[in-house]
C-alpha cells in the first residue's frame, strides 16, 4: 500500500465516524417528530402525501397491522415492478427499443429491487427501459430503503418504550424517511456526481467510432439520478452492468471516494439514532464499535490477501478484474464497504479477488449483513445478534438476560433463532441444490473451489440482500432467478416478520429499573462479545462451506493451482 | 433433616441407582423430553443399525462400531447426569417418606371424638391432637398451646411452641405433639401437604421447566437444527469437490460421519446437563432447608433486585441489649451501674439480662443471689411499666430500686417527693434521637441515671448489605420503629433505604409500587397480615414458624425460620442461572476446535495430488494422527465432557457475590475462553491416547 492509500482508508473511516453523529442526530429529529431544518422546506409536501393517501398521521398500530402495511406495500411495489417490465416495450421512455423482460428475469428483479437486494440477473442497458429504471427501480430503491428505516423505528420503539403495544405508523415512517432523509441526500448527492461527470439524460444510445475504427455503442441514460440512491440507500443496483465500474456511473477518484463514503454513511448513522432514540448515546457507539471492528477487521485481512505476494506470479497486485483506475485499495475498501452493508454495488470484479479477499466478502455477506448492512435492515439484524448474546452471557450474571431493561424471554429467543435460521436455511439448502444439480453447475464459468464460491457467494447475497455477484456465474436462467428470488424473499420477509414480533413482545413490557446488577451493554467487554458471538454463532455454520471453497481455493493456489 | 438433607454430593448406592437409570431413560418417550440429547440417541440407533448391515454384509467397519458405542455413551452419561441429580432428591425423599406414617387422627365430629384415617381428612375439619400424637395434616390452631416436635421436618430436634392466635399458630401434617393439646383445623386436602409437596419436589416428579430454561431450550433446539441444516448439506457441497477433484462419488461422506460431526457440533454439553443444573439448584435450595414450590420461584430469587427486610430478627438480633450507663450529677458510673443490676437481678428479659451482664462486664459487678439479698422483687407491670427490687437493709428500712421508661420513673420520683432533673430528660431525649432506647433507674426519691438500650445491628450484617449493593440489590427495612429511630439504625447496618412506622399494608403498597417501576420484589414474612404482601412478591419467603396463611402465600418456606436466609436464596438463584449460563457459552464454544478436528479429516483428499493428501490437512492444526482418530476423538472429547462436567452442574459454579461485570469477566474467561481452548487440548490428549 502507499502512503496515498493508508491516507485515504484513514479518511474515509474518519469521515464516517465524524458523520454519524451529524446525520444520526439529524435523523433522530426527524423520526421522533422533532422540529427540524428541513421541516419548513418539505412539512407540506408530508401533509399533502398524508392528505393524498388518507393516512391519519396521528395514529399508532400495534406490530401486527405495523408489519400488514409494510408486506402490503411491499407486495404492491413487486406487482408494479414485474408489470412495467413484462409489458416494456409498450411502455415510453424506451428509445432503444428493448423487449418485454423474460418473467423469470421479472420475477428476480422485481424482489430484488423491493427486497432492497438489487441483485441483477440482467445487464441493466441491454435489457431495460428508462421507464423501468426511473419508475420501477429507482422508486423502490427509495422506498425498499424507506421500508428498512421503518422496521428498524418500530423495533427501537418496542425497546424504548414500556407497557403498551403501539409500535408506530408505518405509513409515517415511510414517508418521513423518503421525504426528509432519502430524497434530499439523494438529490444533493446526484448534483455532485453530474459535477464529476456521471450521466443524466433521456438521450439515445450514441453510436461512435473507436480509434481502432471500431464501431461502439455508448449507452446512456438517467444515471446519476440513480446512482445517489443506489449507494445511500444501500441498494447497489447498477444503471449499467458494469455498475460503478463503468466511467459513467462513476467517473473519477472523488466520486469514487463519495460513492463509498455513501454506502455506509446511512447505517453508521442510524446506529446513533438508534442509541439516542433508547436513550443512550453509548449503546449506539457500542454497536457502531462492533460494526467497525469487526469491518476493519475484514478489510484488513482483504488487504493483507491482496498485497501478499502472489505465488504463481510471484508480484503484488493482481490487477484482473480490479478497478484499474483507482487501485487495488480503492477496489478492496469498496468491496468491504458493500458486503459489509448489504448494498451489492462494485467498482471491481469480486470474482477477482484473491480468495482469501472472495471469502471475507462471503463472510460478510452470510453473517447476515449486519456490519453497518441495509439501511434499517443492518441495524435491526444486529439487534437479532445482540439479543442472542445478551441471553447466552446475561444468564452469566445470574440475572434472566435483559436488553436495555426489557426481559429476554423465549419468545424473542424463539423469534431471534428464527432470524438467523431462515437465511441460513436459504444458502445451506440453494447452494446444495445447484452444486449438485446440472440446472445449477451449467451456469458456472470457472472450475474447481472458485465455481463452487461462485455458487455460495449468489445465494448468500441473495439471502443476505445483499445483491453483489461474483461475477462468473450466469444467473439469468430459470432455476437462478427462482432459486435466488425466493432467496430475496426469504432473506428479507423471514427475518423482518421476527424482527417485529420480537418488537411487539418487548413494547409490552416493562423496564428493569439499571443497577450494579445489570448485565451492561455498553463496554468494551459486550463489544468483544457480541463480535465473537457473531462469528461463532453466525459464521461457523458456513466454515465447512468456506472451507471447501475459498479456503481450499487459497490453499491450493499457494502451492500453484487455480480455477 | 438438616443433617439428613445433606446427601454427600456423590455416594455409591446414588451413583448405582443413576447407572441404572440411565439406561430406563434410553426409553423414547423419555428421551424426547431433551431434544438435543434425543438427535444423538437417533443418531446412535442409525449408527448401529450401519454396524449391523455391514456385519452382515461382510464389510465390518470397526471405526463405525467405536462412533456407534460413544454415541451410545454420549446419550447415558447424559442421562446419568440427570440421574444423579434425580437421585440426590429421591434419598431426601425417602427419608422424608419415613416420617410421614400412617397416622390416625381424632376427628372432632359434633361433640364426638371419632377416629379416622389421616389421609380422610379434608380441609375445614377438626381434629383434636394430645401429646404423643403425630399432626395428621396441616392446619391451624384454633384452641390450645403445645410444644411440637417439627424435627421432621426442619431438623431441628428443640420443640417449638405452637399455640392458638397470634403468629404461631400453623402446625405441619407429621410432626409430633409432646406436650399439652391443641384443636387443629385441617387446611389443606390430602395429598397435598406441606411433606406431600416437598417429596414431589426433591423428586422432581412434578418439576416443570422454568421460564428461563424454556428460553434456553428453544435456543439450543435452534442450534441444533442450524448444525442438522450444515451437515445435510455438507454431501452436496462434497460432491461438487469431489467430482471437481476427480475423486469418485463413492469417496462422499458416510452417514456415521456426518452423525459423528452432527453431534460434535449440536450442544450437548449443555443440552445433557440442563436439566441436572435445575434439578440440583432445588437441592441446593434444600439444602439450606428452605422449600420452593417450584423451579420458577428460585429463578425469580436470581432476578430479585429489591429485598424488604423486617428489621427485628433480620437486621438486629430480635432483642435491644444495655451498651452504656450514663449517669446523673453527683452518681458514679458506678452506683448506677449497680442499682441497674440490682433492679434487673430477677428480670429474665434479654434487656434485664443484658444489664446485669453489662455492669459485670463495666465494673465487675457480679451478680448476686437473690436470697441473700433479703429482697423482694418487682416484676414488670404493664400497668407500672417499671420493674425493680426493694431491698431490706439491716436497720428495716426499705430502698426501692427502680428502672422503667422516662414517664413512668417521673411519676415514680413524683409520688416519692423526689425531684425528676431536666437534664436526665435531656438524656432520655438524645438516646430517642439516635434510636435507641432510654431506661431510667431511680433509687427511692433519687434519679441515679439512664441506662441505654440499643438495637444491636447482627455481626456481619452491613458487609452483607454491602455486598447486595455490589451484586446491584437494593435493601429496604421495614420496622415498625419510629422514622428517627428506623433512620439511625438503617445508618448504621446500611440498609439503602427504610419504611418506618410501616403497616402490613404499606409493605404490599410498596411492593406494588417497585414493581410498577420495573423491580422484582423479594420478602420475608411471618404474620397472617403479611400473607397479601407475600403473595405480591415475587419472592415471597414464609417462616415456617409463621401462620398456615403466610406459609400459603409465599412461594418458598424457609424451615429454619431464619429470615436472614432470604439472601441465601437469592444467591442459589443466582447461581443457578450462572451455571446455565456458563455451560451453554462452553458448549457453543467448544464447536470451534471440533471443527477444526473433523473438518480436515473428512476433507483431506480432496484436491490431493498423488499422496492421497489434498491441501486442506493444513487446517489440521492439532495434528491429529489420522482422520479416523481425528473424528473418534472429537466424539470422545464430546462425550467424557458431560460426565466432567457433572459435579459442576450439580455443585453449581463457584459464587462470589460480586457485580455483574466482574461475574461476566470471570465466567467468559472461564468458559467462554476455556471453552475455546479446552477442547484443542482434549481432543489432541485422546488422539494421543487411541493411538498408542
Amino acid at each position: 500500500m502507499t502512503t496515498q492509500d493508508v491516507i485515504q482508508v484513514i479518511l474515509y473511516f474518519a469521515l464516517l465516524i465524524g458523520l454519524t453523529p451529524i446525520l444520526g442526530n439529524y435523523m433522530f429529529k426527524v423520526f421522533s417528530g422533532q422540529k427540524h431544518f428541513m421541516l419548513p422546506v418539505l412539512g407540506w409536501l408530508e401533509k399533502l402525501t398524508y392528505k393524498i393517501t388518507g393516512v391519519d398521521s396521528g395514529e399508532e398500530t400495534n406490530w401486527k397491522s405495523y408489519t400488514f402495511g409494510l408486506i402490503m406495500f411491499s407486495f404492491i411495489g413487486f406487482v408494479f415492478v414485474y408489470l412495467i417490465q413484462v409489458f416494456q416495450a409498450h411502455l415510453p421512455l424506451n428509445p432503444a427499443n428493448l423487449p418485454n423482460v423474460s418473467w423469470h428475469s421479472a420475477f428476480n428483479t422485481s424482489v430484488s429491487f423491493m427486497t432492497n437486494t438489487n441483485w441483477q440477473g440482467y445487464a441493466g442497458e441491454t435489457t431495460l427501459s428508462y421507464f423501468v429504471q426511473m419508475i420501477g427501480l429507482t422508486v423502490q430503491n427509495f422506498v425498499s430503503a424507506a421500508a428498512g428505516i421503518a422496521v428498524l423505528l418500530a423495533l427501537i420503539r418496542g425497546i424504548a418504550r414500556k407497557t403498551t403495544d403501539k409500535l408506530g405508523n408505518f405509513w409515517v415512517d415511510l414517508t418521513r424517511s423518503t421525504l426528509y432523509l432519502l430524497l434530499p441526500l439523494s438529490i444533493l448527492f446526484a448534483l455532485v456526481l453530474v459535477g464529476q461527470g456521471v450521466v443524466q439524460n433521456f438521450k439515445h444510445y450514441e453510436t461512435v467510432q473507436t480509434l481502432q475504427g471500431a464501431q461502439q455503442v455508448i449507452p446512456m441514460g438517467p444515471a446519476a439520478s440513480q446512482i445517489a440512491i443506489k449507494q445511500l440507500g444501500t441498494n447497489g443496483g447498477g444503471f449499467f452492468n458494469a455498475n460503478s465500474a463503468h466511467p459513467f456511473e462513476n467517473p473519477t477518484p472523488f466520486s469514487n471516494f463519495l460513492e463509498m463514503l455513501a454506502i455506509l454513511l446511512i447505517p453508521a448513522a442510524l446506529t446513533f439514532t438508534y442509541g439516542k432514540m433508547v436513550g443512550s448515546k453509548r449503546q449506539g457507539w457500542t454497536i457502531f464499535s462492533a460494526m467497525l471492528i469487526l469491518l476493519i477487521a475484514g478489510l484488513s485481512i482483504s488487504l493483507y490477501a491482496e498485497y501478499s505476494t502472489n505465488p504463481i506470479f510471484g508480484h503484488f497486485h493482481l490487477m484482473e478484474g480490479k478497478e484499474t483506475r483507482f487501485g487495488i485499495t480503492n477496489s478492496i475498501l469498496w468491496a468491504t464497504a458493500t458486503t459489509s452493508a448489504s448494498n451489492g454495488s462494485v467498482n471491481a470484479m469480486h470474482d477477482s479477488l484473491s480468495p482469501i479477499a472472495g471469502m471475507i466478502a462471503m463472510v460478510n455477506l452470510m453473517l447476515g449483513e449486519i456490519i453497518f448492512g441495509g439501511v434499517g435492515s443492518g441495524l435491526y439484524g444486529m439487534v437479532i445478534f445482540i439479543i442472542i448474546t445478551v441471553f447466552i452471557a446475561g444468564l452469566m450474571v445470574g440475572r434472566t438476560p435483559e436488553y436495555l431493561g426489557k426481559k429476554i424471554e423465549a419468545f424473542e429467543v424463539q423469534m431471534a433463532i428464527i432470524a438467523i435460521l431462515l437465511p441460513n436455511l436459504v444458502i445451506q439448502l440453494f447452494s446444495a441444490w445447484a452444486s449438485v444439480s446440472n440446472v445449477g453447475l451449467s451456469s458456472l464459468n470457472n472450475a474447481g473451489p472458485h465455481g463452487f464460491s461462485e455458487i455460495l457467494y449468489a445465494y448468500s447475497s441473495a439471502a443476505g440482500n445483499n445483491g453483489s455477484a461474483f461475477a462468473g456465474l450466469n444467473a439469468n436462467t430459470v432455476f437462478y432467478n427462482l432459486t435466488i428470488g425466493i432467496g430475496m424473499l426469504i432473506g428479507r420477509f423471514g427475518v423482518i416478520i421476527p424482527v417485529m414480533a420480537i418488537a411487539g413482545s418487548m413494547v409490552k413490557k416493562k423496564i428493569t429499573p439499571l443497577s450494579a446488577g445489570t448485565f451492561r451493554t455498553d463496554n468494551g467487554l459486550f463489544i468483544g462479545l457480541l463480535i465473537a458471538v457473531i462469528l461463532i454463532v453466525g459464521g461457523l455454520t458456513h466454515f465447512p462451506a468456506l472451507a471447501l471453497g475459498p479456503v481450499v481455493e487459497h490453499l491450493l493456489m499457494n502451492s500453484g493451482i487455480t480455477f | 433433616m438438616s443433617t439428613k438433607l445433606n446427601t454427600s454430593l456423590f455416594n455409591k448406592k446414588i451413583l448405582f441407582q443413576a447407572a441404572k437409570e440411565s439406561f430406563i431413560k434410553l426409553n423414547p418417550t423419555l428421551q424426547i423430553k431433551n431434544p438435543v440429547i434425543f438427535i444423538v440417541a437417533i443418531g446412535a440407533v442409525l449408527t448401529t443399525i450401519i454396524v449391523l448391515t455391514g456385519l452382515l454384509q461382510g464389510n465390518f467397519s470397526s471405526f463405525n462400531l467405536q462412533i456407534a458405542i460413544w454415541l451410545w455413551f454420549t446419550v447415558l452419561f447424559a442421562n446419568f447426569a440427570e440421574a444423579v441429580a434425580e437421585g440426590r432428591g429421591k434419598a431426601q425423599a425417602e427419608s422424608l417418606r419415613k416420617n410421614r406414617t400412617q397416622t390416625i387422627a381424632r376427628k372432632i365430629q359434633g361433640k364426638q371424638e371419632v377416629s379416622v384415617n389421616a389421609t380422610e381428612l379434608r380441609k375445614g375439619d377438626i381434629v383434636r391432637c394430645l401429646a404423643g400424637d403425630v399432626i395428621p395434616s396441616d392446619g391451624e390452631i384454633i384452641e390450645g398451646i403445645a410444644s411440637v416436635d417439627e424435627s421432621a421436618i426442619t431438623g431441628e430436634s428443640a420443640p417449638v411452641i405452637r399455640e392458638s392466635g397470634g403468629d404461631r399458630s400453623a402446625v405441619t401434617g407429621g410432626t409430633k405433639v409432646i406436650s399439652d393439646w391443641i384443636l387443629i383445623r385441617i387446611t389443606t386436602e390430602p395429598g397435598n401437604t406441606f411433606i406431600d409437596r416437598m417429596i414431589a419436589l426433591v423428586e422432581g416428579a412434578k418439576r416443570q421447566k422454568t421460564p428461563n430454561e424454556i428460553a434456553l431450550s428453544i435456543l439450543l433446539s435452534g442450534l441444533t437444527i442450524i448444525f442438522l441444516l450444515v451437515v445435510v448439506t455438507l454431501p452436496a457441497f462434497f460432491g461438487y469437490s469431489l467430482s471437481a477433484s476427480g475423486l469418485p462419488m463413492s469417496h462422499n461422506l458416510t452417514i456415521p460421519v456426518l452423525i459423528a460431526l452432527l453431534v460434535c457440533l449440536i450442544p450437548t454439553t449443555i443440552g445433557g446437563l440442563l436439566s441436572a443444573i435445575g434439578i440440583s439448584g432445588m437441592d441446593r435450595l434444600i439444602q439450606r432447608n428452605v422449600i420452593a414450590t417450584s423451579g420458577r420461584a428460585i429463578e425469580a430469587a436470581g432476578d430479585v433486585d429489591v429485598l424488604l427486610l423486617d428489621k427485628t430478627g433480620t437486621i438486629t438480633l430480635g432483642n435491644r441489649m444495655a451498651t452504656d450507663f450514663i449517669p446523673a450529677e453527683g452518681v458514679t458510673t458506678e452506683e448506677l451501674a449497680n442499682a441497674a443490676q440490682l433492679s434487673s437481678l430477677s428480670d429474665e428479659t434479654p434487656e434485664g439480662r443484658s444489664i446485669v451482664i453489662l455492669a459485670k462486664e463495666k465494673f465487675n459487678i457480679r451478680g448476686r443471689e437473690v436470697h441473700q439479698l433479703n429482697a423482694t422483687f418487682i416484676p414488670f407491670t404493664a400497668q407500672s411499666r417499671m420493674s425493680g427490687v426493694d431491698l431490706k437493709t439491716d436497720d428495716k428500712t426499705v430502698h426501692k430500686i427502680r428502672k422503667g421508661s422516662s414517664e413512668a420513673i417521673r411519676t415514680f420520683i413524683q409520688n416519692n417527693n423526689g425531684f425528676y432533673p431536666q437534664e436526665i430528660q435531656n438524656i432520655v431525649s438524645e438516646l430517642a434521637r439516635q434510636g435507641a432506647t432510654p431506661l431510667v433507674v431511680a433509687e427511692d426519691k433519687k434519679v441515679m441515671g439512664v441506662i441505654h438500650l440499643k438495637d444491636i445491628v447482627k455481626g456481619g450484617i452491613k458487609h452483607r448489605f454491602a455486598e447486595l449493593r455490589k451484586m446491584g440489590i437494593k435493601t429496604v427495612m421495614i420496622t415498625g420503629d419510629n422514622a428517627l429511630t428506623a433512620a439511625a439504625i438503617a445508618a448504621e447496618a446500611g440498609v439503602d433505604d427504610f419504611m418506618a412506622e410501616a403497616k402490613p399494608e404499606d409493605k404490599l403498597r410498596r411492593i406494588r409500587d417497585e414493581q410498577a417501576n420495573g423491580h422484582l420484589v423479594g420478602m420475608i414474612g411471618d404474620g397472617t397480615n403479611d400473607a397479601p404482601a407475600l403473595a405480591q412478591a415475587d419472592v415471597g419467603l414464609a417462616m415456617n414458624t409463621g401462620t398456615q396463611a403466610a406459609r400459603e402465600a409465599g412461594n418458598m418456606v424457609d424451615l429454619d425460620s431464619n429470615p436472614t436466609k432470604l439472601i441465601e436464596v437469592v444467591e442459589v438463584g443466582k447461581q443457578l442461572l450462572m451455571t446455565r449460563g456458563s455451560l451453554t457459552t462452553f458448549s457453543i464454544a467448544n464447536d470451534v476446535a471440533k471443527y477444526f478436528a473433523i473438518i480436515p479429516a473428512i476433507a483431506i483428499s480432496l484436491y490431493s495430488g498423488k499422496n492421497g493428501v489434498g491441501p486442506l490437512s493444513a487446517m489440521n492444526v492439532m495434528h491429529l494422527v489420522s482422520p479416523q482418530s481425528a473424528i473418534l476423538s472429537a466424539v470422545i472429547f464430546n462425550a467424557i465432557i458431560i460426565v466432567l462436567l457433572i459435579p459442576l452442574a450439580l455443585k453449581g459454579v463457584r459464587y462470589k457475590p460480586v457485580s455483574a461485570n466482574a461475574a461476566l469477566t470471570r465466567n467468559l474467561l472461564m468458559f467462554g475462553l476455556g471453552g475455546i481452548i479446552a477442547p484443542f487440548i482434549g481432543i489432541k490428549l485422546i488422539d494421543i491416547l487411541i493411538n498408542l
